[in-house]
């Protein structure tokens, strides 16, 4: 075995000389640009897709699996150079307080707009027709209690990690409900698949541009529309005394950059910033990833030989 | 001796008289504030220091662990270029191979040829027929890269291992600090040390090596320690008078001659290196760790089940693999001939290398095992978890509410409204009760660090979560073991499943488990039992077994029955044994904490995990140190109580 191994290695060598030198060249830097990779499939689709339009413009390129807001670090350090999504409703503070330290950069928004809010199955509008009206939760409370939440409504939020204020929402709109946190969404997406194929009550966090709201019938509740001042301001919104009497804030997502990028490939720099893709689309991809079990590869190519003309005016000179 | 009943017996009263009638003052309930001591600041801010400002001479640390990963990306790099990418030439989509990667022909004869080196034709068989599963089922080129890092992450251990056992051999002051770093290693929660590996080593797959590898390795340290502590004196004493040095008398004599129990060693290696290959994948390690977690994050069960499948496969045959090499080492060498009469195994892995690539060229399906041959059986689980869902779930629902509102809310908020100086008392008590006032002050000790991180309502949860968990799986286990060990086909039944368990990832069982019983404590608690349940079979059914002959057939002679036998003998002369089973099970309970943190508990693991989250170093590691505590009270507490059972068996028998 090892001595297989070492005339492979061997070869392997050999071999690297030889054809080492024949990449094309001509981008400022062949050093690789880090692309960070998360675990949920939009961002998947969104990076590789990334990667492949500036392996097209002739750049090295390595994907690196990183956590969500753990990247931060790496990316103000210059260990990772880009992240492509970093959602408005959920990385924003994060993502302000590495730009404010320095070394990261905004680099724009996607396109994609992100949406996230308490959501119900369609069927639970036979149980409490004042849906999606938030007024209406309170009549429906017992439609939605379990053995541990008692009278109270339950109602199925994110990782603690991903924040959302629902317990300050409850609190300040009155509402009969109980948080319960799933660990991840892979936990909480269970749970919607097994009270679904039941039609049994459920209410929880979901979000878009995700497979789930695609695959599921069903509505956001319709809270008050967020505004800055219903987190800052007690006075704003129905109770006078407490904030975040309103619903989550929907927004861009952005892309975010080791603030060395720039410099150092500025074509690349000027490719990722001109990257532009829509919900519509991405919503579509992620159906057939995680629906019809396409790979993601297998979508990112299709999208790229159909959309020829969009990247390489990305990475025109 | 007598008094210790009645004592306990008191305690037992007055904590649920505290816990049900008297309202405990601020402060005394959980730890005050000013008792907490910043820790999570000052790892915080040393770890800062580390990684900006530390310097040994004019190299920064920073640049010397940069510089160590660098070293172990080379080999790493060449292992995947061997197994998974080939030679390619230019880019992403456009790249095209030169040279391919070993196709899934050539290694699959590998394994069989290298099982039949090692044993027979029948291992060999096993592990081909377990490499061709992975091809069938789609798990190939996942299967490969996660067996890039193994290949890589295994010899690292295994030589880190063996020096710092060796070191600790030689030097005596070593092994005393060494000793408490590996309770660390072994009951720190893994993902409270990603973060400073990300940090120091960069990210990508070599961090993710370099934390498998801290992982996997204090049991080749321990085992290296007693293999040659076991080396008989008078081998070492020829090894002197023949004249060696002492680098000779360690290479030539002492290594040899505890080989086999170092490779005892060597499999513990292999085993943690899959079992951490879920978390590995989390910061970067990709392969079938990733694609469970990608699978069971689209509810793919049939997907997560066959890749974690595939991850037993993978350990089954490093696992068998190794068990018969061990067995073999030191075996003669009895061929003679040329290079290639002595090595036909060699020579024929190398033409079928060789041939399978050629031939790679002009047959696609000799490299890559084609797509359409694949099999899947995701619909058929997708199907059962559908049908049990619908049909069985309020039955399922009626448990767990049972469950919850009878065992665990009740065990809850009887420890949460436990005063804090009580429990560290008690603590403290049981210490100087089974191992005198040096374990008393040591647990005492710990119960105090406890109470000054300023987590103890989490680690009272995470005492309720793995105490009921253990006392479930103790249950559970227990008859099992004992019904293992009552006959050889039992045995070999019950020996598989566990062996499945304890490699399977509990991820995967995990989504099924939410799926039926929603997320929180008792998801949570299942899963942990599931994991735990392992020692505790496998410890009752090897104290059983091992019960001397002599005193079974006494029982027998005196008329005694079979049950008489199992509760008046065979019971009794196990419970050392089951004492050190309760352990173990209690460390992998604890070890799953940072597991069941993604079903949503609140326990320290929780804590742990939202600290990974924010890369907050301290923050993770003051919550791990935290399990760890919990850990070594436990394990001090019971090998006291082990030791005592054994000592009154002995003065007995």
């Amino acid at each position: 075995m090892t001595r297989m191994c070492l005339a492979r290695a061997a070869a392997t060598a050999t071999a690297l000389v030889l054809f080492g030198g024949m990449a094309l060249a001509e981008v400022e830097s062949e050093d690789p640009i880090k692309l960070t990779l998360h675990d949920w499939t939009g961002q998947l689709i969104t990076t590789n897709i990334m990667a492949a339009v500036l392996e097209e413009a002739g750049y090295n390129v390595e994907l690196v699996q990183a956590d969500y807001l753990a990247q931060f670090a790496g990316l103000e350090t210059g260990d990772l150079h880009v992240a492509m999504e970093i959602w408005e409703t959920t990385g924003r503070e994060a993502m302000d307080a590495a730009v404010a330290k320095g070394g990261v950069v905004n680099m724009g928004e996607t396109g994609m707009l992100a949406k996230e809010e308490w959501w119900y199955p369609l069927y639970m509008k036979e149980k409490c027709p004042g849906l999606p009206d938030w007024k209406a939760l309170n009549d429906c409370a017992a439609a939605f209690a379990t053995a541990e939440t008692g009278a109270k409504g339950r109602y199925l939020g994110g990782p603690v990690t991903w924040g959302g204020f629902d317990e300050e929402r409850i609190a300040a709109l009155g509402l009969n409900y109980e948080v319960i946190h799933a660990g991840t969404d892979a936990a909480m997406f269970a749970e919607l698949e097994s009270a679904y194929q039941r039609k049994d009550p459920i209410l929880l966090w979901v979000y878009a541009p995700h497979w789930a709201p695609q695959k599921y019938e069903g509505e956001w509740v319709e809270f008050p529309p967020y505004e800055a001042a219903c987190y800052t301001d007690p006075a704003w919104g129905s109770n006078p005394t407490a904030t975040h009497d309103c619903g989550k804030p929907f927004g861009p997502i952005w892309k975010v950059g080791w603030a060395g990028l720039p410099e150092k490939w500025p074509g690349a720099d000027k490719a990722i910033r001109a990257f532009h893709i829509e919900n519509d689309a991405m919503g579509a991809m992620i159906a057939k990833v995680d629906l019809d079990g396409q790979t993601v590869e297998d979508v990112v190519n299709e999208w790229m030989d159909a959309n020829e003309a969009t990247w390489s005016a990305w990475i025109a000179k | 001796m007598k008094t210790w009943p009645l004592i306990w017996a008191g305690l037992a009263v007055v904590a649920l008289v505290l816990a049900r009638a008297v309202a405990v003052p601020d402060g005394w309930l959980w730890p005050p504030q000013a008792m907490h001591l910043p820790l999570a600041r000052w790892i915080s801010a040393g770890m800062a220091w580390l990684t900006d400002s530390a310097a040994i001479g004019p190299v920064t640390v920073k640049d010397l662990t940069r510089g160590f990963a660098r070293l172990i990306e080379a080999p790493y790099e060449a292992a995947r270029v061997l197994l998974v990418e080939g030679i390619t030439e230019g880019r992403g989509r456009r790249a095209t191979t030169i040279v391919p990667p070993l196709s899934w022909v050539a290694v699959t004869v590998a394994a069989v040829a290298l099982g039949h080196y090692a044993r027979d034709i029948w291992l060999g068989l096993i592990a081909g027929a377990l490499m061709l599963y992975l091809a069938v089922f789609g798990q190939w080129d996942s299967a490969m890269i996660t067996l890039a890092s193994i290949v890589i992450a295994v010899p690292l251990g295994v030589a880190g291992g063996l020096g710092l056992g060796i070191a600790a051999l030689h030097w005596r002051p070593f092994e005393r600090v060494l000793s408490p770093v590996l309770d660390l290693m072994q009951t720190v929660p893994t993902f409270a040390y990603l973060v400073p590996v990300l940090v120091l080593f960069g990210f990508g797959p070599v961090a993710a090596l370099l934390a498998t590898v801290i992982y996997a390795m204090p049991p080749m340290v321990r085992v290296t320690l007693v293999a040659l502590r076991g080396v008989p004196p008078e081998i070492v004493d020829f090894a002197n008078m023949a004249g060696c040095t002492p680098g000779q008398r360690m290479r030539k004599v002492m290594l040899p001659v505890a080989l086999p129990d170092l490779m005892v060693g060597v499999n513990q290696v292999i085993m943690l290196s899959l079992n951490m290959v879920i978390i590995a994948s989390m910061i970067g390690a990709g392969g079938l760790g990733a694609d469970v977690l990608e699978s069971l994050r689209r509810l793919n069960i049939g997907g997560g089940i066959e890749a974690g499948l595939a991850i037993t496969a993978l350990a089954v045959v490093l696992d068998r693999l190794g068990q018969a090499l061990a067995t073999r080492a030191g075996g003669g060498r009895g061929a003679k001939g040329n290079w290639l009469r002595r090595h036909p195994r060699t020579v024929l892995v190398l033409a079928v290398t060789l041939i399978s690539a050629a031939a790679g060229y002009l047959i696609p399906a000799v490299q890559d095992w084609p797509k359409e041959w694949t099999v899947t059986t995701k619909g058929f689980w997708a199907d059962l978890m559908q049908w049990i869902n619908v049909n069985y779930y309020d039955q399922l629902e009626a448990l767990r509410n049972w469950t919850l509102v009878n065992l665990l809310i009740p065990v809850k908020d009887f420890l949460l409204a436990l005063p804090w100086p009580f429990v560290l008392g008690t603590v403290a008590l049981a210490g100087w009760a089974l191992g005198g006032w040096r374990l008393a002050a040591l647990t005492g000790a710990l119960g105090l660090f406890l109470a000054a991180t300023g987590l103890w309502e989490q680690a009272m949860i995470t005492l309720y979560l793995c105490g009921v968990s253990v006392l479930i799986a103790m249950c559970i286990g227990v008859p099992l073991g004992i019904w293992a060990a009552s006959g050889e086909t039992a045995g070999k039944v019950i020996g598989a499943v566990i062996d499945t368990l304890q490699t399977l990832p509990s991820f995967v069982y995990l989504i099924p488990v939410v799926m039926l019983f929603r997320v929180g404590d008792f998801s949570a608690m299942i899963a942990v039992v599931l994991y735990a349940l392992v020692p505790a079979v496998r410890y009752t059914a090897h104290g059983l077994r091992s019960v001397p002959e002599e005193l079974i057939e006494a029982g027998i002679v005196s008329g005694a029955t079979r049950g008489q036998i199992l509760r008046k003998i065979r019971l009794p002369m196990a419970v050392p044994m089951m004492l050190l089973g309760l352990n173990q099970t209690i460390l992998l309970a604890l070890s799953m904490l940072v597991i069941t943190a993604l079903v949503g508990t609140r326990d320290l693991g929780q804590e742990v995990y939202i600290a990974l989250t924010k890369a907050d170093v301290g923050r993770g590691l003051v919550a791990g140190l935290s399990v760890a505590a919990i850990a070594i009270i436990a394990d001090r507490l019971i090998g006291a109580a082990a030791k005592g059972a054994r000592e009154r068996l002995e003065g007995g028998a």
